[in-house]
């Protein structure tokens, strides 16, 4: 009975991120998908820390909710609604329905049959906090990868402020062919 | 019931299948963005759960799951900046609209 409820969690968290998921898929307004994401992103977090894993649950809420999903507000509200009548629309519905059912109707019993080289769920142990082993591994064996991804952000920054400054700024000494 | 890998495995494929089928049918700019940025949490996920039922792995998978969400944002403010261009360039972000390398 101790590992009713649990499992009763991992369903509802489950639950959720699909739902929310598969809203985001079928909805016609994108505003509605946008927010239906907010939930999916959620859910995964809560699934992160239900596994133990804290500190990506806490980095998917600050990173996916505070910044990702945002973004993705302000790319909606920019690109306006006037648009939406042909942007509501969806292509290969029927086709991309078949395409998901193939692929999970080939990988889902693939997955369950697969011999995991895991330990089975009574044998884990304790989940334990592992943001300071975290902060060690970055430090030490990951230290490279670590400098490379902030090198990384700050070329993201640059870049994404150079094309989205794009046509507009003519008014500040550039030459004006390149707002053709 | 106990929770084993393999329903993480089956909810991150759903969720991978998912983001395919939003990639595959929309054609709205942003709306692409989210199916990626669905993808990229299903295979996230897959890191997560298995760095749990690997004890052994020392952890690994969760840092490779922070690089994946470092590299999701970074890929998101670029792709966001372009669909911006894009729809500065041409007035509209539906993407079988766009054919021409110059509007």
């Amino acid at each position: 009975m101790d590992a009713l409820l649990p499992s009763l969690l991992f369903y509802a968290f489950a639950g959720v991120i699909l739902g929310s998921a598969a809203f985001t898929a079928f909805a016609r307004d994108i505003v509605h998908a946008a927010f239906s994401l907010l939930f999916t992103f959620f859910g995964l977090a809560c699934l992160y820390l239900y596994l133990g894993a804290d500190f990506v649950g806490l980095s998917q809420v600050v990173i996916y909710v505070g910044g990702i999903l945002v973004l993705l507000l302000f790319g909606v509200m920019f690109t306006g609604h006037q648009t939406q009548e042909t942007e509501k629309r969806t292509v290969n519905f029927y086709w991309g329905l078949a395409l998901i059912a193939l692929l999970g109707a080939g990988m889902v019993p693939a997955l369950l049959k697969a011999p995991w080289a895991v330990k089975s769920a009574a044998e884990l142990p304790e989940a334990k906090s592992t943001i300071s082993s975290i902060a060690t591994l970055l430090m030490t064996d990951y230290l490279l990868p670590f400098e490379i991804a902030s090198l990384l952000l700050l070329m993201a920054l640059i870049g994404a402020v150079v094309i989205a400054r794009g046509e507009t700024k003519t008014d500040e000494g550039e030459s004006p062919e390149t707002s053709a | 019931m106990t929770i084993g890998i393999e329903h993480y495995l089956v909810v991150s494929l759903v969720l991978f299948l998912l983001g395919l089928f939003i990639v595959v049918t929309h054609r709205n700019g942003v709306r692409i963005l989210m199916g990626v940025e669905l993808i990229l949490n299903s295979a996230n996920l897959n890191f997560v759960a298995f760095n749990r039922y690997m004890p052994d792995s020392a952890l690994s998978g969760n840092v490779f799951a922070i690089f994946v969400i470092i590299l999701a944002a970074a890929e998101a403010v670029v792709a966001l900046a372009i669909v911006l261009a894009v729809y500065q360039q041409f007035s509209t972000i539906h993407m079988d609209e766009i054919s021409n390398m110059k509007h």
